[in-house]
C-alpha cells in the first residue's frame, strides 16, 4: 500500500508515467466493494470451517469446545462411512459426468449441422438443466422411477421386466437423474465449441478430399479438445457437489449406499451436530477440490490467454 | 436429403426424448389425483386448475415471494457489485488484476458444504437466521464470480474507437460509464442478470440449512412433498411446474449467453 516509489506491477503494458497513490486507489477504488463483499461471505467463513475442524464442538453439548488438535480429522478419516462417501462421490461424479459427456458431445454434433427446426430442438434439450433441481429430483422419483406407476417401468414392461430403481439401483438411479440434467450444459460447450472452428479451414480440408471422419479427426477433435476439458473440469465441480438430488430421491440410502460427501457432511452437521468433525470433512473435501480447481484453472487460463 | 435428413431426425427424437419428463410434469399438474398415478399411464383426461388452486391455496405464497425477494435483490446487488469490479479488471489496468480475476473464479470452486456450518453459526448468533435478507447475501456472493467474470468478458468486447471517443470528448469516468459503456452491454447486463436469478431461484442447499419457516424459499416448500410421497402427484406436479417455470423461461430468453454464463466467460 506504500506502493509509491515500486514499479507498476500492471502485466498489462508500460505506464506512461509512474502512477500517484491516489491515482492508483483511484484505480483500484471500484474493485474493492466486490472483493470484500466476496472475501467476508466466502473466505472468512471458510477459515472458520478450518478453525472449528481444530475444535471439539457439539452443538448439543455446550459445554464442548476447546482445541483437540487433530483429532477431528482422525475420527473423519477413520470413519467407514466417511470412506464410503468418498467412494459414492467418485462413482457417481465420474458416471454422471463421463454419460452427460458422451451424450453431449453426440448431441452438439447433431445441433452443429443445419436441419429444420434446430432452434427448437436446442430450446427442448437445454430444458432439463433450467428445471429446479429439487422439482428434477421430485419428478424422477414419482413419475419416472416409481415400481409401479412410472412411466420407465411402462416403458420397459412390454419385455417383461419390472425395476425398483431407486431400491435396486440407488447410484444408478441419480447418475441418471443427474446426467439428464447435465447433458445440455456439455451440449451447449461443445457446440459453442463446434462453431468457434474456423470455417476456412474446413473447408480447405474438404477441397483436399478429407472425409468427414478424417476432418473430425485431425482437425475437429484437436479443436474441441479444449472444450471438452473445460466441459470435464466444471461438470465435475458442479457435480461433485451434488445434494439436492440425494436429498430429495435417497436421503443418502438406501443404508449409506448413495451418501455422498455434501450429504455425509450435512448429516454431520445438522443431523448429529458434530460441529467438528463435519468441518473436518469440509476441510478434507476442499483439500480435494483445490487439486481439480488448480487443473480447472489452468484450463480455463488457457482459453483465456488467447484473448489477450 | 438422405443422410442429413436422417440425422435431423435423430436430433428431433433426441431432444424429445430428453423434454418429455419436463412435458410430463407440466401435463400432471392439470390432472386429478386419480389419473396421476395409474398403470399404465394416463395420456388423455380433461384438464382442470384443481392442483393450481390448491397448491396456490397451500401458503404457497409467502414462499414465492422469499424466493422473488432472495432471488431479484441478490441479482440486483451482484450486478452493481460486479460493473465496477469488472471495469477495474478489464477497461483499467490495475495492478495484479489477473490475479483479483482468478481470485473471483476460485470463490466458485469453494464447495458450499465448507462455508455452511460457520455461516450458520453466524448468521444464529446474529439472530439472522431463518431471515431472507441472509439468504440474498449469500446468494450474492454466490453470483459474484459468474457477474464479474461475465460483464468482464463484455467489456473487453467494446469496440476501442468508441472509448477513445469518449475520452477525447473530455468525458469524466462517471460520465463515460452512464453514457456511453453501460447503454452499450446493456444486453449483456439482462443476459448476466438472468443467469443470476436462474442460479439464486434454483438453490436449494443454502436456503434449506439456513431458514426454518419464515424465510424459506420454493424449493424448501418442494421439500414438504416428499413426506406424502405417492399421495399427491399431480398437487406436486402442478407446485413443481410453477416452481420451475420462472428459470425455464429465463432461461430460454437467455439461452444464447447461457454457456457464457456456465462457462463464467471462458468461453463466448
Amino acid at each position: 500500500m506504500t506502493a509509491q516509489t515500486t514499479p507498476d506491477t500492471a502485466r498489462g503494458g508500460p505506464a506512461p508515467r509512474e502512477l500517484t497513490r491516489g491515482e492508483r486507489w483511484g484505480r483500484r477504488g471500484p474493485l474493492l466493494p466486490g472483493l470484500l463483499f466476496v472475501i467476508a461471505l466466502t473466505q472468512i467463513p471458510f477459515l472458520f470451517t478450518v478453525y472449528y475442524s481444530f475444535q471439539d464442538s457439539n452443538l448439543l453439548r455446550p459445554e464442548s469446545g476447546g482445541f483437540t488438535g487433530l483429532a477431528n480429522y482422525g475420527a473423519v478419516l477413520g470413519d467407514p462411512l466417511f470412506r464410503n462417501a468418498v467412494l459414492n462421490t467418485v462413482l457417481l461424479t465420474a458416471g454422471a459426468v463421463l454419460l452427460s459427456l458422451v451424450l453431449g458431445l453426440g448431441l452438439a454434433l447433431l445441433l452443429d449441422r443445419a436441419f429444420l427446426g434446430r432452434g427448437v430442438v436446442r430450446t427442448l434439450m437445454i430444458t432439463p438443466f433450467l428445471v429446479m433441481p429439487v422439482a428434477a429430483a421430485l419428478l424422477w422419483k414419482t413419475s419416472m422411477y416409481h415400481p409401479v406407476y412410472g412411466l420407465l417401468n411402462w416403458v420397459i414392461s412390454p419385455f417383461g421386466v419390472r425395476v425398483d430403481w431407486v431400491n435396486d439401483f440407488p447410484l444408478l438411479s441419480i447418475v441418471l437423474v443427474l446426467a439428464w440434467q447435465w447433458t445440455p450444459f456439455m451440449m451447449l460447450i461443445l457446440l459453442a465449441g463446434l462453431q468457434s472452428q474456423p470455417p476456412e479451414v474446413l473447408e480447405a480440408a474438404r477441397v483436399d478430399g478429407a472425409g468427414p471422419l478424417e476432418t473430425f479427426r485431425s482437425i475437429t477433435f484437436p479443436h474441441l479438445r479444449r472444450f471438452l476439458e473445460l466441459a470435464l473440469l466444471l461438470g465435475t465441480i458442479y457435480i461433485v457437489q451434488t445434494f439436492d438430488a440425494i436429498y430429495m430421491i435417497t436421503q443418502g440410502g438406501p443404508g449409506q449406499a448413495t451418501t455422498n460427501l455434501p450429504y455425509f457432511i450435512y448429516l454431520q452437521a445438522f443431523r448429529a451436530f458434530e460441529v467438528g468433525e463435519a468441518a473436518a470433512a469440509g476441510v478434507v473435501v476442499v483439500a480435494a477440490t483445490l487439486v481439480i480447481a488448480m487443473f480447472a484453472l489452468r484450463v480455463v487460463s488457457s482459453l483465456f490467454e488467447e484473448e489477450s | 436429403m438422405g443422410p442429413g435428413f436422417g440425422l435431423g431426425l435423430l436430433a428431433w427424437v433426441v431432444g424429445v426424448l430428453f423434454f418429455f419428463p419436463v412435458l410430463w410434469m407440466f401435463l400432471t399438474g392439470f390432472k386429478q389425483e386419480s389419473q396421476a398415478s395409474t398403470d399404465p399411464p394416463t395420456f388423455w383426461f380433461e384438464p382442470t386448475l384443481d392442483q393450481y388452486a390448491a397448491v396456490l391455496g397451500r401458503d404457497f405464497v409467502p414462499y414465492l415471494l422469499n424466493s422473488l425477494q432472495a432471488s431479484v435483490l441478490s441479482t440486483a446487488l451482484a450486478i452493481v457489485l460486479a460493473v465496477p469490479a469488472a471495469y477495474a479488471l478489464s477497461l483499467v489496468r490495475i495492478p495484479k488484476w489477473r490475479d483479483s480475476l482468478f481470485f473471483f473464479l476460485s470463490t466458485k470452486l469453494l464447495p458450499p458444504v465448507a462455508m455452511i456450518l460457520p455461516l450458520y453459526v453466524i448468521a444464529r448468533n446474529l439472530g439472522a437466521l431463518d431471515d431472507v435478507r441472509t439468504l440474498t447475501l449469500v446468494y450474492t456472493a454466490m453470483n459474484m464470480p459468474i457477474a464479474v467474470w461475465m460483464i468482464r468478458s463484455f467489456l473487453v468486447e467494446l469496440p476501442e474507437e468508441v472509448l477513445e471517443a469518449a475520452r477525447m470528448d473530455g468525458a469524466g469516468r462517471i460520465r463515460e460509464m452512464r453514457s456511453v459503456i453501460l447503454p452499450m452491454i446493456a444486453p449483456g447486463l439482462a443476459a448476466t442478470a438472468l443467469i443470476c436469478f436462474i442460479f439464486a431461484w434454483n438453490e436449494f442447499f443454502f436456503a434449506v440449512n439456513l431458514t426454518a419457516s419464515q424465510a424459506s424459499t420454493v424449493p424448501v416448500f418442494l421439500v414438504g412433498f416428499i413426506s406424502g410421497e405417492g399421495l399427491f402427484w399431480a398437487r406436486l406436479s402442478a407446485a413443481s411446474t410453477m416452481a420451475a417455470l420462472p428459470v425455464i423461461i429465463a432461461g430460454w430468453a437467455a439461452q444464447r449467453w447461457l454457456v457464457r454464463g456456465l462457462s463464467l466467460g471462458a468461453i463466448k
